[in-house]
């Protein structure tokens, strides 16, 4: 065990500060000015895109993932903005470096990293949330083509995505997991239907998408036809450990001691009330414990060896205890706490109740917490899985 | 960076489970347990001559010159097997020689601790904890008086390192006039705990300040979180293997749901838990800065997870949990004994608060 920090290291951060430094002017309360410039900038050197090959748009360095580590300090430190984000980046170009035809690399990751593309994820349907693998959107062969029907549903940024990756049946003959391709679809397709799905904090941050005889040519496959489910589950890895960042969480405990440092209820500061004092103390303890756990599960990758339970848990602990935060922030708050949308006495623009609505859509989402703990004693503790009943 | 046990501690701490299968066996324990006069000599013996007696005392004086965080994956395999052993206080008393012994104080007691002759313990609870019943000894004039209380292993001990009420430490030798003990029965029969009387007891004075309080207390908490950390994944062990094998309605109860959740909650509870003894025990030497607040959240957290897994172990087992027959209420309590010594997990969070200037 050793937490110092090599002289090479230091030398590294010490570029990462001097680039923030000389590009002050071009970011403000952790927004880039012109983001897509901004991008372009972190790609040339290195801090976005970093170890995507350059024939495809992306840096070009080797995988370390200290130095990944570095730049996310850095930018948090300084409040910069980091490059853009986004199912695009965040899933579908892994799964392309790992899956797709070469000529898919060169078409697709570039203009992704450039943010010349958005991209939404076409997983979920009304009839397979859990049971994913229960899709039923299909795709039926005609000619060089698919013509696609179906629904989705919980499809984020789908309003301003120019292309969707998609998982659906093109074999209905096979097996529930081997009949099912990942395709590639742009959104301006005819046929495509999108519609707003508003949610409890009042927003759409999510949309359904109704498919009828959408028609996309074969060449659209990625990973090769009926392999669709391990070409996502590629991708469902990388969502995981997405949902359960603990860098985020903190920025979250620390925007919650500020809060009960700074409100106070008949001239007490909440932060004195002992009550919440201990509430804050026991989710401060979990965090510390998930930025541990962090750091085990940075020295894996380093390694290259299995994480094990440390990482299972990562989206199951991560997403409640963000709950957690948003839910003692509003008790903190009070009265104030059931304030929303607008007015002179709302805090922080209503993000806690937000955040506090929106993290319980994440507890479910990507994987409920049920399916979480199936992971966990099935992959984790070897424990049997449930037999499938013998009548339904 | 590397966050990560070496080749080395993960050696040590495969080859202390072997040696304490042996030497503290279910049997073995249930044999202490049940029986005032076996003071587990055997067990101590075997596990001095593993090294633990001196695990954090230099070379010098025939130890093995290692860090907290070694320790506290010894007390890890301790609590794992409930291991009747006074580990705590030789750690926290080798620490308090070590920071604030005079070179002649440590050249009389620690090598006879490093080889297991002296039992030493750490008398700090009720500057930590808080005094219960009136208990406290007070210093004066190379004196103390007054009375400590819940001194894991205080029949035994050879060398005691007493924190008086003004947060001072204090070396007492075992056979010194004026010190009776009494024996306090207690749940956890893993551990006995003393009572302490002082009545004009001669006692040397440590050179060292309120600080020293401090480093014994972070020590003492680390290592109880580490011995709640093995005692707790003992618990999750043997729930698992239960539920795998134990047959109801036509199947093993593991592969419902209900049951296998109760062990992915405790796992998810319990690893984070890991990772955070790790941290605090490598800050204890490499990071004194972060010590004191990691050390404190690693108490309070492990002991919170510690009655959770102590609760739901025991009901996975159902009716089985709560008999003699498997012995699983010894770890139940050893987790009960480890969340209130040297403070329970509220106590423990409003230090962790006034460390970061949240409480007065």
């Amino acid at each position: 065990m050793d937490l110092n920090e090599t002289p090479e290291m230091t030398a590294f951060r010490g570029q990462v500060r001097d680039f923030l430094k000389a590009r002050r002017d071009d970011y403000a309360d952790g927004a880039a000015r012109d983001p897509l410039a901004w991008q372009l900038l972190l790609i040339e050197h290195g801090y976005a895109a970093r170890t995507i090959p350059r024939e495809y748009g992306g840096f070009g360095a080797e995988p370390d993932v200290l130095k990944g580590r570095i730049i996310a300090e850095e930018f948090i430190a300084a409040s910069a903005p980091r490059g853009l984000t986004g199912q695009g980046i965040s899933m579908l170009v892994p799964t392309l470096l790992e899956v797709g035809s070469d000529e898919q690399k060169k078409r697709w990751i570039g203009p992704t990293l450039r943010g010349e593309i958005v991209w939404c994820q076409g997983y979920s349907e009304p009839g397979a949330g859990s049971d994913l693998a229960n899709l039923q959107t299909k795709a039926v062969e005609d000619g060089d083509d698919f013509v696609i029907s179906g629904s989705k549903i919980w499809t984020s940024t789908a309003h301003l995505a120019q292309m969707m990756f998609c998982l659906v049946r093109t074999e209905p003959q096979a097996a529930k997991h081997e009949g099912i391709s990942y395709v590639l679809i742009p959104m301006d397709t005819p046929g495509i239907d999108v519609r707003p799905l508003k949610t409890m904090t009042g927003g759409s941050e999510f949309n359904e998408i109704f498919f009828s005889d959408v028609r996309v040519p074969q060449s659209q496959v990625v990973g090769g036809r009926g392999r669709g489910w391990f070409v996502a589950n590629t991708t469902l890895k990388h969502e995981r450990g997405m949902l359960g960042d603990p860098n985020a969480t903190e920025a979250r405990l620390n925007a919650l001691i500020e809060l009960m440092k700074s409100e106070s209820v008949d001239g007490q500061r909440i932060i004195e009330n002992p009550i919440f004092r201990d509430r804050l103390m026991q989710l401060q303890g979990r965090v510390l414990s998930m930025r541990c756990n962090g750091l085990r599960l940075l020295t894996s990758q380093i390694t290259g060896e299995s994480a094990g339970i440390a990482a299972l848990i990562v989206k199951l602990q991560g997403c409640e205890l963000n709950h957690q935060l948003a839910a003692l922030a509003i008790d903190a708050l009070g009265e104030l706490g059931i304030l929303y949308h607008d007015g002179s006495h709302l805090r922080a623009k209503g993000r806690w109740q937000w955040n506090y609505m929106f993290d319980l859509g994440l507890i479910i989402g990507g994987g409920t917490a049920q399916i979480q703990k199936n992971i966990i004693s099935e992959r984790g503790l070897g424990m049997p899985r449930e037999p499938k009943p013998a009548v339904l | 960076m590397d966050f990560s046990l070496t080749q080395d501690q993960r050696m040590m701490q495969e080859s202390l489970g072997r040696t304490l299968a042996e030497a503290s066996s279910l049997g073995r324990v249930r044999k202490f347990a049940g029986d005032l006069t076996d003071r587990g000599d055997d067990i101590w013996k075997a596990l001095a001559d593993f090294g633990l007696a001196g695990m954090v005392i230099p070379e010098a004086f025939g130890g093995l010159g290692l860090t907290l965080l070694d320790a506290a994956l010894a007390s890890e395999a301790l609590g794992a097997a409930v291991a009747p052993a006074p580990f705590l206080g030789t750690v926290l008393a080798s620490l308090a020689l070590l920071r604030g012994g005079s070179p002649e104080q440590q050249a009389q007691w620690l090598a006879k601790m490093a080889s297991g002759d002296v039992v030493a313990v750490a008398v700090i609870s009720e500057q930590i904890a808080g005094a219960r019943d009136d208990a406290g000894v007070v210093a004066v004039g190379g004196k103390l008086n007054g009375k400590a209380l819940f001194v894991p292993g205080g029949m035994a001990a050879g060398l005691l390192i007493v924190a008086d009420t003004a947060d001072r430490l204090h070396l007492v030798q075992g056979e010194t006039a004026g010190l009776t003990r009494t024996f306090m029965p207690g749940l956890d029969e893993t551990r006995r705990l003393t009572e302490l009387t002082f009545v004009d007891v001669v006692a040397e004075p440590l050179g060292a300040g309120p600080q020293l309080l401090t480093a014994l207390r972070d020590a003492g908490w680390i290592l109880i979180a580490a011995d709640s950390l093995g005692a707790s994944q003992a618990m999750l062990d043997r729930a698992v293997a239960y539920a795998k094998e134990r047959r109801q309605f036509d199947r093993v109860i593991g592969s419902f749901q209900a049951v296998k959740h109760m062990c992915a909650e405790m796992a998810a509870e319990l690893e984070p838990c890991r990772s955070l003894i790790w941290y605090a025990a490598y800050a204890f030497d490499a990071a004194p800065a972060e010590a004191s607040l990691m050390a404190a959240h690693a108490k309070a957290l492990t002991s919170e997870v510690g009655r959770f897994i102590a609760r739901t172990s025991t009901e996975v087992h159902g009716g089985m949990g709560i008999t003699d027959l498997l012995g699983l209420h010894f770890w139940f309590k050893r987790l009960g004994l480890n969340r209130q010594l040297l403070g329970g997990p509220e106590r423990v969070r409003e230090i962790a608060a006034k460390l970061q200037g949240l409480a007065a």
